[in-house]
Parts: structure tokens; C-alpha cells; sequence
């Protein structure tokens, strides 16, 4: 089993890309997944956290995620000491930032850079940035593939968010597999 | 039509099975965490998708009044709700079941203030097992789907004409999205016809309903009432293999064994950590350890037959309660041992209070209760319930 954990800020739209990620391997990638939010009140702007598991197998396992195989940070201002907590080792830690090398705490991971907020900027005109975290955590680690994932955009956003939200996972890919 | 595979939440997946019953009435007020399911089925009926009356009511003691008034004139009808939500309604869950309302339910298992919590637990159904209710637990949003269309025939049945509450686990399973398989209307609506009820309240034919007695018939009506229960024993059955045969999903009716055949130690549960333990038993088993679970599903009636005959087999015996009943032992506990009691025979068995209000069960705390079931000796003495993962010292 593979487990991921998405930090955000409320209505940044972390749980969305949870559940993204969760319909490409469920309903068009032949796994299993689930996908939940940390569980509570949701307000916007705190510190949120969202989870996906996928396996081949239907998943029983209930308890909360303790290690993950996944991290991806959309904000880098939630970086800090105490977030390398429940982080596999040997783990892949995707970051939305221009210079991941100055988070020294992360060094220990295999670390994975994204300027997904530019990448927003300039398609969606504001800086919302989990699709281009989705992408770029597809294009890194192949959990499902690259059209899984775009069957998903077009299966879960409103038709008007499709077109934009498809360019910005072939620019995430791009950006991830160009380096 | 062909069932759909979607990815959705358990509070999802309830009001969808709610949508292919095709209730008339659907009175409800909104509580995190079954919130989702009445914004569904609201949005729903919006849409036109379900035609049904969704009835705004200011409380959930309205909605449980308001679901009676219209199962009384033969409509089929549903409400949802969670923890104090459920427990403001309690007078009314007492006078459905009385009346013999076959409302079905859906209850986000939730922790009870105070301290106040919207966490998962529970005690909230726990503690209403004599509101003369039947009382179905699930494991993951595709069985909350297919228990809400079972409800509705299990409840309905004229053997039977009693409320049914299908209990999901709060956040673990209604906030949690999976794959569900969602069945076709055409499907359902040959699995489960329109409600017919005997007691219909019309001009063609008026009678008395929701009246007063005497010392009397009161007996009588409750002996009656108790007996309507003990008939969805074997209604629980028939509609549980009926709905297998049509959708290839069995669920074993009162409960399910999992890898109990020649188990040394069995552990009890009851919701979503039946998942998370079933996880556990597939690990020791192949360590070579004879472990083994029983999920229990109904509540009420209670699965007394398949407790004694599962302590005819298995000698080592822990229930896990996310529940307490305060100053004696979980309720689920108490209900098995008053199973075993019956038996006659001597069992080791011990109760893991844990849980509570949102608090994980980890696998490597199942494991534990295992590996102490295994040994049939209580690692302290004199201490049959225990509340795990306690974070304060007991020592002192």
C-alpha cells in the first residue's frame, strides 16, 4: 500500500487533489484507493491535511495514516521542524517553492521542487496550486498514469475548470520530467 | 442499467441508497458529521432527481415527529442524524418504535458532550439500544449503501414494522471517499417494492393510532413490540441473502466470522475497526498465530445465537467498545458476556475501551490485545476492562 499525505491551507483545495489522486487509481486506474481529510473543523487559511491510500487490493486498514511513502507541501510557508514527523524513510517530499535546498529539515528525503504557483498563476490567474501538486506528484511517482489522471480532472472539476486544470498537469509533467 | 463504481464518501453512499429506495419524505436537521447526506438528499430533490418531500425542520425532534406523522399515512420515510442531534430526538425514537413506524435512519456514530466533541465514538446508539430500535453497524460507505436499501425492507417487513438505524462510523467512514458500486433504480426497485403499510392512517378506513394504555395492555404491546424485533432475526436473513443473490454482496446476516476456524483468541468489534483488525488477523495468521475476529452487525436484536456457538469453538475472548457505560464495563461487552453467560460455559474474555472521541486504533494496539487474549490471562490482575492507550497513570 501507498500512502499520501498533502499539507495545505484550508481552501487551497489540498482534500481535492487527495480525491483526484484517489478517482484516478479507483476509477480509472484499476486500484483501490481512499481518500479523507484530517478529520475536524475546516477553516480557511489554517494548516490542513489530507490523505490518500491506493493498493491493489481492497483497503480495510481504518487507522490513521503513521508513515507516509508521499508528502506533498502546496504552501512552503507550513514547513517547519515538526513536519518530517510520519515521513517513510526513503520517502519522495514534493514542495511547491523555487529552492527546495534551503529546507535543511528535508534534506534527509528525496526531495522534489515545483514552482506550482507560478505555474497557477500564469494558467488559472490565481494562485491555486494543487492541480499542479497532483501532476507533479503523478509525473514523479507513476502511482497511476498520466491520462488516469486527466480522466479524473475531466471526471471530478466543473467543465468549466477542465480545459485549464489539463494544461496545468501537462505543465507539471513537463516541468518534472524536463529537470 | 449496470451499477455504477463511484468514488465517494459513506455519507455519500447513504444518500444515494436513500435516493434508490424512493422515500416520500425525508425530514432532517443538519449535524457534522452527517451533514453531506442531508445536503445530498436535499440537493436531489432540488434536482429532481428523487422525488421526494424534504422537509426543513427547525430540530431533530421535529424531524423524528414530522418522519412519524408521515409513516403513519403509509409514506416511507427516512431521517438522519448524529450523537446530541440523535439524543435530542430519544422521546420520539421511543415513541416510533411504539408506534411501530418502519422509519429507517442513518446515525454518524459521534462522540456526546460533555467535553464536547464532534469526533467519532460510540456512545451516542450505544446508549439507545432499548429506544426499541434495530440497531445495523457497518464497515466501510458500500455497506452503509446496501444496509440503507436493506433497511427499508428489513423495517417495512409486516412481520417486523419497527424503526431500523444503520450506524456508520463518524469522519472514519462518512468523511472517508472510496469506491462504492452503485447499484441501478431499476435493480432496486425490483429488490424492494413501494411500502405497504397495515396500519394506514386514511378517511376510507380511520382508526385509532398513537393512543394511551392501560396497566392493562401495556404489557401486551411491548411483548408484542419485542417480538417484532425477534422476527427481524430471520427477515435480516432472508433480505441479506436475497440482496446477494440479486448484487453480489453478501454480509452474512447478525454477523460475520473472519479466520475464526480452530482460532485460540477471537476479538470482537463492531464498525469501521473491523477493517483495521481484519488487517491485523491476516498478519498473525501468517506468524502462525490463531487469532480471528467477529464482526458483529446487529446490535438489536443481538446475535446471542452466534456468540454461543462461536464459545463452543474459541476460549480466548476481547470485545473492543468505543463506548463505555460509566462505572461498570462497554455495553458491547456486556451484551456478549450475557451471551456467553447462557452457555454455560467458562470463558476468558476482556473489554478495550478505546476510541473514544476520535482517538485512532492503531494495528500495533489491536496486536497487543491479541498477543494478551492469546495468553487467556489478564496481563493485570482483577482488571477485566480496560480503557487502551491511556495516557494518564493508573498506578497511583
Amino acid at each position: 500500500m501507498k500512502e499520501i499525505r498533502w499539507h495545505g491551507r484550508g481552501g487551497q483545495g489540498g482534500f481535492t487533489a487527495s480525491r483526484l489522486l484517489g478517482i484516478a487509481a479507483g476509477m480509472f486506474g484499476g486500484k483501490h484507493a481512499l481518500a479523507f481529510p484530517s478529520f475536524g473543523p475546516e477553516r480557511r487559511g489554517a494548516p490542513v491535511l489530507a490523505f490518500t491510500k491506493i493498493d491493489d487490493t481492497k483497503i480495510h486498514d481504518r487507522s490513521e495514516v503513521q508513515e507516509s511513502d508521499y508528502v506533498v507541501i502546496m504552501d512552503e510557508t507550513l514547513i517547519n521542524p515538526g513536519i518530517v514527523k510520519g515521513i517513510r524513510e526513503g520517502a519522495t517530499v514534493l514542495v511547491n517553492t523555487s529552492d527546495v535546498s534551503r529546507y535543511k529539515e528535508l534534506e534527509q528525503f528525496n526531495t522534489v521542487q515545483i514552482d506550482a504557483t507560478s505555474i497557477a498563476l500564469e494558467v488559472l490567474g490565481h494562485p491555486i496550486t494543487n492541480t499542479a501538486m497532483y501532476g507533479a506528484l503523478v509525473a514523479e511517482s507513476g502511482l497511476v498514469s498520466k491520462e488516469a489522471a486527466i480522466e479524473s480532472i475531466r471526471y471530478e472539476m466543473k467543465p468549466s475548470l477542465v480545459d485549464k486544470n489539463i494544461e496545468i498537469i501537462n505543465r507539471a509533467f513537463e516541468q518534472i520530467k524536463g529537470n | 442499467m449496470e451499477s455504477k463504481n463511484i468514488f465517494l464518501s459513506g455519507d455519500e453512499a447513504v444518500a444515494h441508497g436513500v435516493r434508490l429506495s424512493r422515500p416520500h419524505v425525508i425530514a432532517a436537521y443538519p449535524i457534522t458529521p452527517q451533514t453531506i447526506t442531508v445536503e445530498r438528499l436535499s440537493e436531489m430533490v432540488e434536482a429532481g432527481e428523487l422525488n421526494a418531500e424534504y422537509m426543513h425542520v427547525e430540530s431533530e425532534h421535529s424531524a423524528i415527529s414530522a418522519t412519524m406523522g408521515a409513516s403513519a399515512v403509509g409514506a416511507r420515510t427516512f431521517t438522519a442524524s448524529s450523537s446530541q442531534g440523535l439524543l435530542y430526538m430519544t422521546e420520539g425514537l421511543h415513541y416510533a418504535s411504539g408506534g411501530r413506524y418502519p422509519i429507517v435512519m442513518m446515525n454518524a456514530n459521534r462522540s456526546v458532550a460533555l467535553p464536547w466533541s464532534i469526533y467519532g465514538d460510540q456512545r451516542d446508539s450505544l446508549s439507545l439500544l432499548d429506544s426499541g430500535w434495530i440497531q445495523v453497524y457497518v464497515e466501510d460507505a458500500q455497506e452503509a449503501l446496501d444496509m440503507t436499501i436493506q433497511a427499508f425492507k428489513i423495517a417495512e417487513h409486516a412481520d417486523v414494522l419497527t424503526p431500523m438505524m444503520v450506524n456508520l462510523d463518524g469522519f472514519i467512514l462518512t468523511h472517508t471517499y472510496e469506491i462504492v458500486s452503485v447499484p441501478a433504480q431499476e435493480d432496486v426497485d425490483a429488490f424492494l417494492p413501494p411500502f405497504e403499510t397495515p396500519n394506514k392512517m386514511c378517511f376510507e378506513n380511520p382508526k385509532n393510532m398513537a393512543f394511551s394504555s392501560q396497566p392493562d395492555d401495556n404489557t401486551e404491546f411491548k411483548y408484542q413490540q419485542n417480538v417484532g424485533v425477534l422476527n427481524s432475526i430471520e427477515v435480516l436473513k432472508q433480505v441479506n441473502d436475497e440482496y446477494a443473490e440479486k448484487f453480489g454482496r453478501d454480509y452474512f446476516g447478525m454477523v460475520e466470522e473472519y479466520r475464526c476456524e480452530d482460532a485460540e483468541a477471537v476479538l470482537v468489534t463492531l464498525g469501521s475497526v473491523t477493517g483495521t483488525t481484519r488487517v491485523v488477523v491476516d498478519k498473525m495468521r501468517a506468524e502462525g498465530k490463531k487469532v480471528g475476529l467477529l464482526k458483529i452487525r446487529y446490535m438489536r436484536p443481538f446475535p446471542e445465537k452466534e456468540i454461543m456457538d462461536l464459545v463452543s469453538r474459541v476460549k480466548n475472548i476481547g470485545v473492543i467498545d468505543k463506548d463505555i457505560s460509566f462505572g461498570y464495563e462497554g455495553t458491547v461487552y456486556t451484551n456478549v458476556n450475557s451471551a456467553i453467560a447462557k452457555t454455560g460455559l467458562s470463558i476468558f474474555t476482556k473489554n478495550y475501551v478505546g476510541g473514544l472521541g476520535g482517538r485512532d486504533i492503531t494495528k500495533a494496539e489491536i496486536e497487543e490485545m491479541f498477543n494478551e487474549l492469546l495468553t487467556g490471562k489478564l496481563k493485570k490482575e482483577g482488571e477485566h476492562v480496560e480503557f487502551f492507550n491511556l495516557k494518564v497513570s493508573t498506578d497511583e
